[in-house]
């Protein structure tokens, strides 16, 4: 992978953030493969001494943050606003955003992940007019940027999605092949099939179960969306408690026997550690494993063995995946709100995006069509399955309109712990169902 | 000269000397000394306590401001398991882990008491379990714990072929009660073991040798000498101690986060995991504030309890 830094030359590069943002630039421009569309740029009339401070989340990799100061820098030099980035650990971003959204004081933008500006749609202020001369210019906004960035039943932005990350299915091909598939099935029945093989040759296929917020979330919605059963109904009335979810459950009595053992108490990186040590061949992850894989020279031969492939489709009409995804948000506390336009507007333009997108790898995919010619989808063939993530048509409290109770359900667990008691024998499906019902009901009280 | 040189001195030692009349002043004086400490007291306990409170009593959220719901939340928590849930395993945990630290704590601290070489570097030592960041060890046991990688199961399995499988500690509620309560003994152990040895070695040596000479054994001179004399530091240890241990958080949640199933949820960390996680902060608020009543109990029982008279030393003496 031509895009791909290391750790050391990124250090070196980010030395110089000036000079990296020249020669980057310099090299993408001249080699870019994004089409766009030729359509006027709005103008944003920025106001006099503007200054800017945001949050992000912290990066996958190195060259994520340098490219990113470095195009921040750019449009420093370019309009003379002064841009602060800080980034912050995942599990803060949500409390400081919280605190900024209530105390009406901090930062100007948020990049903060998936349903967080639908929380704080009051305090925002719309992108509508960055966001739909982007979806022109780039060939559009995939599914589930549209669905994370605009306002319920409008065509109203409050969010401007960057990227988004999934968890596909990680496996290991040569076992998976000695139990006599070619890929892993896309039906219930082969995947059952395929796990009771994996566990009698001794390497099962481990999900988890226990307080994930990310893998266990991931296992639980599959479950229940392979099943066409969700949470909610279109209008956000709790449907939880359904003959699909029922019929989800009992499949996943059947599945549960065939996994490696401990799963009820796996954590988010649980999964990671029992592939990386050969312990199972079939997990849901991001693409972080196998990058993890393939870095460690010890662990090398795994990631030359490992495939990862769209979550089984079951019944369902396309591979019910969601995905976790880069929103960014202006507050209307800021006094700067043109300069936060176009600055979210000038860090999407190809110019900016294109390096950053590379720069990341596959960490993240991007959520404007065009950039699927971007050069980081046509190198490791292993990665390239990460490319539409954004077209992925499931999202956090599916069907219903994305709220913060959705978020809240998600956070609390709700249906790890209504399929992890259905594995573990500690409740009937029915009596699972109808407490993920009275729990799930708490939360969508108001 | 003289009368010059005496007004000119008073004149100065006149402004220090109002000065230390004021602060001679004893009402001043009061108000001086008490304002930083009440004023830390009031920005840093009674305000977060007094808002914590207030919260249990709305519904608010993270995002969102909240209005007063009166008993709402609380009425919600009376038919919700998961806080029943909680209610047992926090009372369960406390009593269980409450009992083997003093079991073993008591123990420790009775074979500490003893003369043998190198006696403070051991006393020094076995305060390691307690000095190390809870975190950190919450961290050393989530491994030993671990589905896959625990150590004890490695030992079991692939070194003495006791077992064919690996221990699944955490994967089923009973087992991931009792790993916690362990793992809280350990580090429980060493407060009551040290803290019990300081009262050990204030009883009198004379005593002993006065039973010794009167025949009596070993049992008789601890029962009758060493656990009388000591209930009354008893009493004070065992209030720290179920206190730290019913509000335990980090322990629980770096191990297991309430799981497998909410099954090692104590009240602590369920407000937590509501409250924040969930960011429904007045439900949260009112777990934490539910909390409130058992410790009191718990309190007023084991110090008027253990600290009483009659109890220590017979019916008679009051």
């Amino acid at each position: 992978m031509s895009s791909e830094f290391t750790r050391r030359e990124a250090l070196a590069l980010g030395v110089s953030a000036a000079a990296m943002a020249a020669t980057g630039a310099a090299a993408q421009t001249s080699s870019s493969l994004i089409k766009v569309a030729d359509v006027p740029t709005p103008v944003f009339e920025i106001e006099k001494g503007a200054s800017l401070r945001m949050l992000r989340p912290v990066r996958f990799v190195q060259p994520d943050e340098d490219v990113f100061r470095a195009n921040a820098a750019r449009f420093t030099e370019k309009t003379g606003v002064t841009v602060k980035v800080d980034f912050v650990g995942w599990e803060d971003i949500n409390q400081q955003t919280a605190v900024t959204s209530n105390s009406g004081a901090g930062p100007d933008i948020i990049i903060g992940f998936t349903d967080a500006p639908h929380i704080y749609a009051d305090k925002l202020i719309e992108l509508t007019e960055v966001a739909d001369y982007l979806g022109k210019r780039y060939g559009n906004w995939m599914f589930l940027a549209e669905k994370y960035g605009k306002r319920y039943k409008s065509n109203a932005w409050i969010g401007l999605p960057f990227g988004a990350s999934s968890g596909p299915l990680v496996y290991r091909k040569s076992i998976v092949h000695a139990a006599g598939f070619e890929k892993v099935p896309d039906d219930h029945a082969g995947f059952l099939d395929l796990c009771q093989k994996l566990q009698k040759a001794g390497k099962p296929a481990g999900f988890a179960l226990g307080n994930a917020v990310g893998d266990g979330n991931g296992f639980a919605n599959w479950i229940l969306w392979s099943h066409n059963a969700s949470l909610l109904d279109e209008e956000g009335n709790v449907i939880i408690n359904s003959k699909e979810t029922i019929a989800a459950l009992n499949y996943l009595k059947q599945l549960y026997p065939t996994m490696i053992a401990g799963t009820p108490s796996w954590n988010d990186v649980s999964n990671n550690r029992a592939y990386s040590s050969q312990e199972i061949s079939l997990t849901a992850n991001g693409v972080s494993l196998y990058f993890s894989l393939k870095k460690d020279p010890a662990t090398a031969a795994i990631a030359e063995d490992t495939e990862h492939q769209f979550l089984p489709t079951g019944l369902a009409k396309s591979s019910p995946m969601g995905g976790l995804t880069l929103n960014a948000m202006v507050f209307k506390h800021s006094q700067y709100p043109n300069a936060a336009k176009a600055f979210l507007q000038f860090m999407m333009e190809r110019e900016q995006y294109e390096p950053w997108l590379n720069a990341n790898s596959g960490y993240w995919a991007h959520p404007l069509t065009a950039y699927g010619d971007a050069a980081v989808w046509s190198g490791d063939p292993k990665v390239r399955i990460f490319k539409n993530t954004m077209a992925n048509r499931y999202w956090t409290g599916y069907k219903g309109p994305i709220s913060a109770a959705s978020g809240a359900v998600n956070a609390d667990y709700v249906l790890v712990q209504m399929c992890a008691s259905v594995a573990t024998d500690a409740a009937t499906p029915e009596a699972a169902a109808s407490e993920a019902e009275r729990r799930a009901k708490r939360y969508f009280r108001r | 000269m003289s009368v010059t040189a005496a007004l000119s001195r008073s004149a100065i030692q006149h402004q220090p000397r109002r000065l230390a009349r004021l602060f001679d002043y004893k009402p001043f004086l009061i108000v001086v000394c008490l304002t930083p400490a009440i004023g830390l007291l009031l920005v840093f306990l009674t305000y977060p306590l007094g808002l914590g409170v207030w919260l249990a009593f709305t519904d608010t959220t993270i995002g969102r401001r909240g209005v007063f719901v009166g008993l709402e939340n609380f009425q919600y928590l009376l038919s919700d398991p998961l806080w029943w849930g909680a209610v047992f395993y926090s009372i369960f945990y406390t009593a269980v882990a409450t009992f083997g630290k003093f079991a073993l704590g008591f123990w420790l601290a009775l074979l500490l008491n003893n003369h043998f070489p190198f006696k403070s570097i051991l006393r020094a030592i076995v305060l390691l379990p307690w000095i190390v960041p809870t975190v950190l060890s919450a961290l050393a046991f989530w491994w030993i714990y671990d589905p896959q990688f625990s150590i004890i199961s490695y030992l079991l399995v692939d070194v003495l072929h006791v077992r064919s499988t690996n221990i699944d500690f955490l994967g089923s509620p009973w087992p991931a009660r009792f790993s916690l309560i362990a793992a809280n003994v350990w580090r429980g152990i060493p407060f009551v073991a040290i803290s019990l040895l300081a009262g050990l070695q204030t009883i009198s040596p004379s005593l002993y040798e006065a039973a010794m000479l009167d025949g009596a054994t070993a049992w008789q001179r601890f029962r009758y000498i060493t656990l009388p004399m000591m209930l009354p530091i008893l009493a004070i240890v065992m209030t720290f101690s179920i206190i730290f241990t019913f509000t335990d958080f980090q322990l629980v949640y770096a191990i297991t986060r309430g799981g497998p199933i909410n099954s090692t949820h104590l009240l602590a960390t369920l407000a937590f995991q509501r409250g924040i996680a969930g960011g429904e902060l007045g439900e949260g608020a009112a777990i934490a504030v539910s909390m409130v009543p058992f410790l009191v109990f718990a309190t007023l029982f084991s110090y008027f309890g253990l600290a009483r008279r009659k109890w220590q030393q017979g019916e008679s003496n009051d």
